[in-house]
């Protein structure tokens, strides 16, 4: 029997359908626990389902390339998915024709801040360098974020992780920051969580209004192609200052 | 359905050779989502198979971060090593991201609820 074991243990091994399938299960095991305990931001499905299948790949002594070639497949949609971002850009566009300049000026401002205050605060707690480097591209969607990070010398799979943790750290503080500094207007919330936590904290805001949901979502879209203009113009600058 | 995942994937596939021909320091899907919405721009409206396949891909948006995140396993020692710098710093700067973006938007539109 462990033989047959073994023979069916080297076939799955080798073919993309395992982890694949693992994949899509640990992710809709996650969003069952995410619905069932009330959609709390701590129990992000990412999160949860990332934990689910590192444990998985651990225990079974399984490396990520292994992972990776059957994974590869939800993964490829990502590029796509950044084009279709174009599709609710346009048509909240139409809606927000009176307010886009603000947005895009909050936005930048929004930019540069989330990868200037990354940079100095981990280059300042002595951080090395590729670290440092990993986060600045932290508060855009993943893609987006390993594009640049790659491209101003990050490890792109590091800025992987920090932009889902980034995601989980907006969508847990965002109401209360929003809340201390007397933001109350649906546009500006939605905005300041979409531009600082991609994704996940559009969820959130989805959660607090429609409008709110609607301008994170806007921003997303945006700050990607803010953060991918500006973070390899400004990065290796701000580092060449630091030293 | 199938027009439309054609159209996303034509556009990433002229941004992709657009950024490497001319070496713009951007990814190339951003290219191509930059494409994309000046081609909706241009025709004044969203294609219904457009509009089916970008709602699809978007609404499980989050399984698509899956793959990419489950690189922690190959970050751990990173994690160990650089643990605190790397959570004060996503702490910190999200917080500040979330408070300027908002701050910056209350100032230029007022704050109605």
């Amino acid at each position: 029997v462990s033989r047959d074991l073994h023979f069916l243990w080297v076939y799955l091994e080798t073919s993309p359908l395992l982890w694949l399938t693992v994949t899509l299960v640990a992710y809709q095991v996650a969003t069952w626990i995410f619905e069932r305990l009330g959609r709390k931001p701590i129990v992000n499905p990412v999160l949860v389902a990332t934990i689910i299948i590192s444990i998985a790949l651990l225990e079974t002594g399984t490396d990520y390339h292994t992972y990776f070639n059957g994974a590869q497949f939800v993964h490829f949609l990502l590029g796509p998915a950044v084009v279709a971002l174009a599709v609710p850009l346009y048509t909240h566009m139409s809606t927000l024709r009176r307010t886009w300049p603000a947005v895009l000026i909050a936005l930048s401002a929004g930019s540069v801040t989330a990868a200037i205050s990354a940079v100095a605060t981990a280059w300042a707690m002595g951080a090395p360098l590729s670290v440092v480097l990993s986060l600045a591209p932290k508060s855009v969607t993943s893609p987006i974020a390993m594009g640049i990070s790659e491209r101003i010398g990050g490890t792109p799979a590091l800025t992987a992780v920090l932009v889902i943790l980034t995601g989980v750290v907006g969508a847990i503080t965002g109401g209360w920051v929003l809340d201390m500094v007397r933001v109350r207007s649906a546009q500006a919330r939605g905005l300041a969580l979409g531009t600082a936590s991609h994704g996940i904290g559009t969820t959130a805001a989805m959660q607090m209004s429609e409008v709110a949901g609607a301008y994170s979502g806007l921003a997303m879209g945006l700050n990607g192609a803010v953060t991918a203009i500006i973070i390899p113009m400004v990065i290796p600058v701000l580092v060449k200052w630091l030293g | 359905m199938l027009a439309g995942i054609t159209l996303l994937l034509v556009c990433q596939l002229i941004g992709e050779v657009l950024i490497r021909g001319l070496e713009i320091p951007v990814p190339g899907p951003v290219v191509g989502m930059l494409l994309l919405f000046v081609f909706l721009l241009i025709r004044g409206k969203t294609p219904e198979p457009l509009y089916v396949a970008s709602n699809g891909i978007l609404r499980n948006l989050a399984l698509l971060f899956v793959p990419a995140s489950v690189g922690v396993v190959t970050q751990l020692n990173t994690l160990a090593n650089d643990w605190l710098p790397i959570t004060v710093a996503v702490t910190f700067s999200t917080m500040a991201t979330i408070a300027v973006t908002g701050l910056v938007m209350r100032l230029l539109t007022g704050d109605k609820p």
